[in-house]
C-alpha cells in the first residue's frame, strides 16, 4: 500500500498526487514513469513521474481524468492508499543533446514535460518551453513553468485563444526553429500534436524525440503490450522507451493501438458511474 | 493383491488408472481445473502397477532425480507423509510439477512399464502427494546465521532457492516485480491448468519460514546489484528474473490490434482476471474465431484460453506436425478434447486489417517437412506458391522469448551475447563471486522442474560459500 500524502487539484480533470514511495524516490529520473493499481481489482495503469525527493520518500505524479481509473483515481484523498505502485520504469529522458532544447507539452502532456525541463535547466542547458492545451482552463503547470524559464522562454498556445497565441502548438517552434534558437526539441502530448511537432522539426533538421504513450500492460517488458513501430522496428516502449526518435514513429500505429480498447473503456467508465451516481445512493 | 510371501509383485494387470478429469464439453467454457487428480483410492490403485525397479529408469528421466519408487511405495502404504518426506529431499515443488511437467519425456517417459503397457501415472500421484502438504514433515530451521541473500524475481526458480535458504537460517527478501508471487505459475500458466490456490499456498509457507517479500520491486530500475551487495547491506543476490521480452514474428501487419503476444493475452486474463471484465477493470478481446500460432505449452494456454472466453472457433497453427509440438503431450489432447482446430504445416506471412483497422486474416504459407535440422527434428520448408487466408478476430504468437532486458540493468555479471545471464550449471555461480543466477534467465525458456532444480542446488551451493564451507 502506498499512501497518498498530498493531493493538488490543478483544473477540473487533472489532479496531482504525492505519494509515500522512498526507494523509488531514490531512483527515478527524468522521463521514467511508474505504473498504478489503484485497488484489487484495478488496471495497470502508467503515469510519468512529475517530481520526487529522495530525502522526504515520495514521487508525484499528475493526471488527467478520462476514463474509468483515472476518474476513480481523482475521488482519492490524502491519507488514501493506493494498492500498488510499480517503478522507476522506462529509460531515463536522454538529456545529452548540446545547446539549446525545446520541449513542447500538450494538455496532460504538459505534467511529464515539465521534470524534463526541469531537468535540462539544472543541467545547465537553455530551455524553451511551449505549452498547450485546448482551453485555458486546461493549461497546467504554468506557474511551475514560469518559475523555472525567462519569461521570453515560455510560449503558451490554446485552441480556442482564449488564453496565449490561439492555434497549435507548430506555430511558435516553427518560429523557434526558423529564429535557430534551439537544437534539440522534445514533445509529449495527443499523438496528431506529437506528429505535426515531428515533421516540423524534421523539415529544419532539429533532432527531435517524443515520449510516446502506448496501452501497457506489466510496463517491465514481458508482454508486448506497449509495441510501437519506430524506423520500421518493432520496439517495446516500456523498456526501450517511451522516448523515441519522433521523425521516425509511426503514428498510424501508435493511435490505432491506443484505441484498442475503446468500447471496453467506455464499458467500464459507464458501469463505474452508474454504481457511483449520486441519485442511485 | 502386489505383495506375495514379503516380496513386491506390481499388478501387471491393471491398465493406467485414467485421469480424473471435468467432460470436455462442460470444463471448456469456464476456467475450473480441468484435472480433478486422484482420488486416495486411485491413487494406491495406481502404485500397486509400479514394479519398484531395482535400477529405476524413471528417476534417470526426472531432471532432478526424484525417488520414485520409494514415494510410490509410501502411497501403497498409505504413508503419504512419508512419501512426501521423499520427495521434498529432491523437489520443494511437487504440487505444481506433478501438474505441469512434461512427464511423458521425463520420468514417465523412462517409466519400463510403458514398453509393454502404460507407463505409471508418476506425476498423478506425485501431485496427489503434493496436494496435501500438511502431511510433511515439519521442515528442520537451521539457527539463524546472520547472512542476508536477496533472491530477484519469484518464480519456481527464486522461491525455491529463498526457502532452501531460509531453512538454512539465512535472512531472505524476494523482491518481484509484480504485485503478487509465482512469475510464470501465476501470469502465464492458466488457473484451469494450475489453480492460483496452489501456488499461493507455497508462497505464503515461504513467508511462513520467515521470508521477506518486497513485491512491486523492479530490481535494475529500483536497486542493482551493486546496491544490494554495497549500501543495502546483502551477502548475496539469487537472480531468477525469467525469460522476457516476446520474440517477433517480424511480418507485415504484427502491430495490429487485436494481434497479442501470448504474454499479453494470459496476463491479462491470469493476472489481471480480464475474464471478469467489467468486474476487474483489465478488459480483453473476446474474439470469435481466434488464431494462435505455435507449438508449445504457451500456444495451448493460449488456445484454451481463447475457447474459456467464448471464441466459436479456435485454430492452432503449427510449423510443423502435431507429432513435433513440443508442448506436453496432455495439452495438446485437452486442447483438441475441448474443440480446438489443429492446422498443421503453416506458417504465418502478414496479418491483414480489416475495415476497423484490426486484424481481421492472416496469411499463412503452407509447408512441408524435409530434413532433420539440428534439434534433429524435421524442418518445415515452404511449398512455393501455396499461400492460403484464415479469417480471425483475434490473432496470438507465441513462439518464444528472448532475455530479460533486467538481467543487464541488475548488472555485476557477466551476460551472453543474447543477453542471458552465464552461470555454473551444478552451483549457479556466476561470474561474481557474490551472484548467483538459474531459471530460465540462465537456460533460456525451459520448464518449472529444471527452473525449481536450479534454485534448489544454488541454495545448497551459497549456504556452503556463504558460511564459509567452500573447498
Ligand atoms: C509511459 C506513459 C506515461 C503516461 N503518463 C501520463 C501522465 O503523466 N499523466 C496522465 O494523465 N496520463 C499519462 N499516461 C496516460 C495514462 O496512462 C492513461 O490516461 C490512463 O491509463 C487512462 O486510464 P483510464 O482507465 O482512466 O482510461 P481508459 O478509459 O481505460 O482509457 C482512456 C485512454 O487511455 C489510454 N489507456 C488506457 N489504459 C491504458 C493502459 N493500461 N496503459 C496506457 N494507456 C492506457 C488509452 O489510450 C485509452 O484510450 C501515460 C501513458 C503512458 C504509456
Ligand atoms: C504460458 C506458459 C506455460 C508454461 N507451461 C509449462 C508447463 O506446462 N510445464 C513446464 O514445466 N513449464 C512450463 N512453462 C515454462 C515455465 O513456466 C518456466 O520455465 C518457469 O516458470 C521459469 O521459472 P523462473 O523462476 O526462471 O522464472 P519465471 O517463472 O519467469 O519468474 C520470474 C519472476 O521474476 C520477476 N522479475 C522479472 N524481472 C524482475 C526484476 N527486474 N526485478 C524483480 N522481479 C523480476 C517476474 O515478474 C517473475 O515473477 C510455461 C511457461 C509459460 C509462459
Ligand atoms: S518432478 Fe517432474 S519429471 Fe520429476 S518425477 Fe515429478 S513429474 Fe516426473
Ligand atoms: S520405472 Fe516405472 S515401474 Fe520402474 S520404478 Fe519407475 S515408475 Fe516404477
Ligand atoms: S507493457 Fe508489457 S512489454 Fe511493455
Amino acid at each position: 500500500m502506498y499512501k497518498i500524502l498530498e493531493k493538488t487539484q490543478f483544473s477540473e480533470k487533472v489532479f496531482e498526487f504525492r505519494v509515500e514511495a522512498p526507494e523509488m524516490a531514490k531512483h527515478a529520473h527524468a522521463g521514467q514513469f511508474l505504473m498504478v493499481r489503484a485497488n484489487e481489482t484495478g488496471e495497470r495503469v502508467p503515469f510519468t513521474f512529475a517530481d520526487w525527493n529522495a530525502e522526504e520518500g515520495w514521487v508525484e505524479f499528475i493526471f488527467m481524468v478520462v476514463g474509468k481509473t483515472t476518474e476513480m483515481l481523482s475521488k482519492y484523498e490524502a491519507g488514501d492508499e493506493i494498492e500498488d505502485l510499480t517503478g522507476p520504469l522506462g529509460q531515463p529522458t536522454d538529456m545529452s543533446g548540446k545547446g539549446a532544447w525545446c520541449v513542447i507539452g500538450g494538455g496532460v502532456g504538459l505534467a511529464i514535460a515539465y521534470p524534463v525541463a526541469r531537468q535540462l535547466v539544472a543541467t545547465g542547458h537553455e530551455v524553451h518551453a511551449i505549452m498547450g492545451a485546448r482551453t485555458k482552463d486546461l493549461l497546467l503547470l504554468e506557474e511551475q513553468f514560469r518559475s523555472l524559464l525567462p519569461e521570453d522562454h515560455i510560449h503558451i498556445t490554446t485552441d480556442d485563444g482564449s488564453y496565449g497565441e490561439k492555434g497549435v502548438v507548430t506555430a511558435p517552434l516553427e518560429r523557434l526553429l526558423q529564429a535557430k534558437a534551439v537544437d534539440q526539441v522534445f514533445c509529449v502530448g495527443p499523438v496528431p500534436m506529437m506528429k505535426f511537432s515531428s515533421l516540423t522539426a524534421e523539415k529544419y533538421g532539429t533532432p527531435i524525440t517524443a515520449s510516446l504513450n502506448p496501452i501497457m500492460v506489466d510496463g517491465t517488458g514481458m508482454c508486448g503490450c506497449c509495441r510501437v513501430e519506430v524506423g520500421g522496428e518493432t520496439k517495446f516502449a516500456c523498456v526501450d522507451g517511451p522516448d523515441f526518435d519522433a521523425t521516425k514513429v509511426d503514428w498510424n500505429d501508435l493511435r490505432a493501438r491506443q484505441a484498442a480498447y475503446r468500447t471496453e473503456e467506455g464499458q467500464a467508465l459507464k458501469a463505474y458511474e452508474e454504481a457511483n451516481c449520486a441519485c442511485q445512493r | 493383491m502386489p505383495e506375495v510371501n514379503g516380496r513386491w509383485i506390481a499388478d501387471m494387470k491393471a491398465p493406467r488408472t485414467p485421469d480424473n478429469e471435468e467432460p470436455a464439453a462442460e470444463r471448456a467454457h469456464d476456467f475450473r481445473p480441468v484435472d480433478k487428480g486422484f482420488t486416495e483410492e486411485m491413487a494406491v490403485a495406481e502404485a500397486a502397477r509400479c514394479m519398484r525397479c531395482k535400477k529405476p529408469l524413471c528417476v534417470q528421466g526426472c531432471p532432478v532425480n526424484i525417488n520414485i519408487p520409494a514415494f510410490i511405495e509410501k502411497i501403497y502404504e498409505h504413508k503419504f507423509g512419508e512419501g512426501l518426506d521423499i520427495i521434498h529431499e529432491q523437489s520443494m515443488l511437487p504440487a505444481i510439477c506433478g501438474r505441469v511437467c512434461p512427464q511423458e519425456t521425463q520420468c514417465e517417459g523412462k517409466c519400463i512399464r510403458g514398453v509393454k503397457s502404460q507407463p505409471v501415472a508418476i506425476g498423478q500421484l506425485e501431485r496427489f502427494l503434493g496436494d496435501q502438504p500438511e502431511l510433511a514433515s515439519k521442515p528442520k530451521l537451521a539457527p539463524k546465521n546472520g547472512k542476508k541473500v536477496a533472491v530477484i524475481g519469484s518464480g519456481p526458480s527464486g522461491i525455491t532457492c529463498a526457502g532452501e535458504l531460509a531453512r538454512n537460517g539465512f535472512d531472505v527478501t524476494v523482491f518481484e516485480a509484480f504485485f503478487t508471487g509465482g512469475g510464470v505459475l501465476v501470469y502465464g500458466i492458466p488457473e484451469f491448468r494450475l489453480p492460483k490456490t496452489v501456488v499461493k499456498r507455497e508462497i505464503d509457507g515461504l513467508k511462513e519460514l520467515g521470508v521477506k517479500f518486497q513485491f512491486n520491486s523492479v530490481m535494475g530500475n529500483l536497486a542493482n546489484s551493486e546496491e544490494l551487495l554495497g549500501e543495502k547491506g546483502f551477502d548475496a543476490i539469487y537472480v531468477a528474473t525469467g525469460a522476457g521480452l516476446p520474440k517477433l514474428l517480424n511480418i507485415p501487419g504484427e502491430n495490429l490490434p487485436n494481434v497479442f503476444f501470448a504474454n499479453e493475452y494470459l496476463t491479462r486474463v491470469n493476472l489481471m482476471k480480464a475474464n471478469k471484465f467489467p468486474q476487474y477493470d483489465t478488459p480483453t478481446k473476446h474474439g470469435k474465431h481466434v488464431v494462435v500460432f505455435g507449438g508449445g505449452n504457451v500456444a495451448m494456454d493460449s488456445v484454451r484460453t481463447a475457447l474459456r472466453l467464448g471464441a466459436d472457433e479456435v485454430t492452432l497453427c503449427y510449423r510443423r506436425t502435431e507429432a513435433e509440438m513440443p508442448a506436453r503431450r496432455a495439452e495438446v489432447l485437452h486442447a483438441k478434447a475441448e474443440g480446438v482446430k489443429i492446422h498443421e504445416l503453416v506458417s504465418p506471412l502478414e496479418f491483414i486489417a480489416g475495415e476497423d483497422g484490426a486484424v481481421c486474416a492472416v496469411k499463412v504459407q503452407d509447408m512441408k517437412l524435409g530434413e532433420p535440422d539440428a534439434s534433429g527434428r524435421r524442418r518445415p520448408v515452404p511449398i512455393e506458391g501455396a499461400v492460403e487466408e484464415i479469417p480471425c478476430d483475434v490473432a496470438i504468437s507465441a513462439i518464444g522469448t528472448n532475455a530479460n532486458p533486467f538481467a543487464k540493468k541488475i548488472g555485476g555479471m557477466e551476460l551472453n551475447k543474447w543477453g542471458y545471464i552465464v552461470a555454473d550449471e551444478e552451483t549457479g555461480r556466476t561470474s561474481n563471486p557474490k551472484i548467483w543466477a538459474g531459471g530460465d534467465i540462465v537456460t533460456g525458456a525451459a520448464t518449472v522442474i529444471l527452473a525449481m532444480g536450479a534454485g534448489k542446488k544454488a541454495a545448497a551451493d551459497m549456504t556452503k560459500v556463504l558460511l564459509g564451507k567452500d573447498e
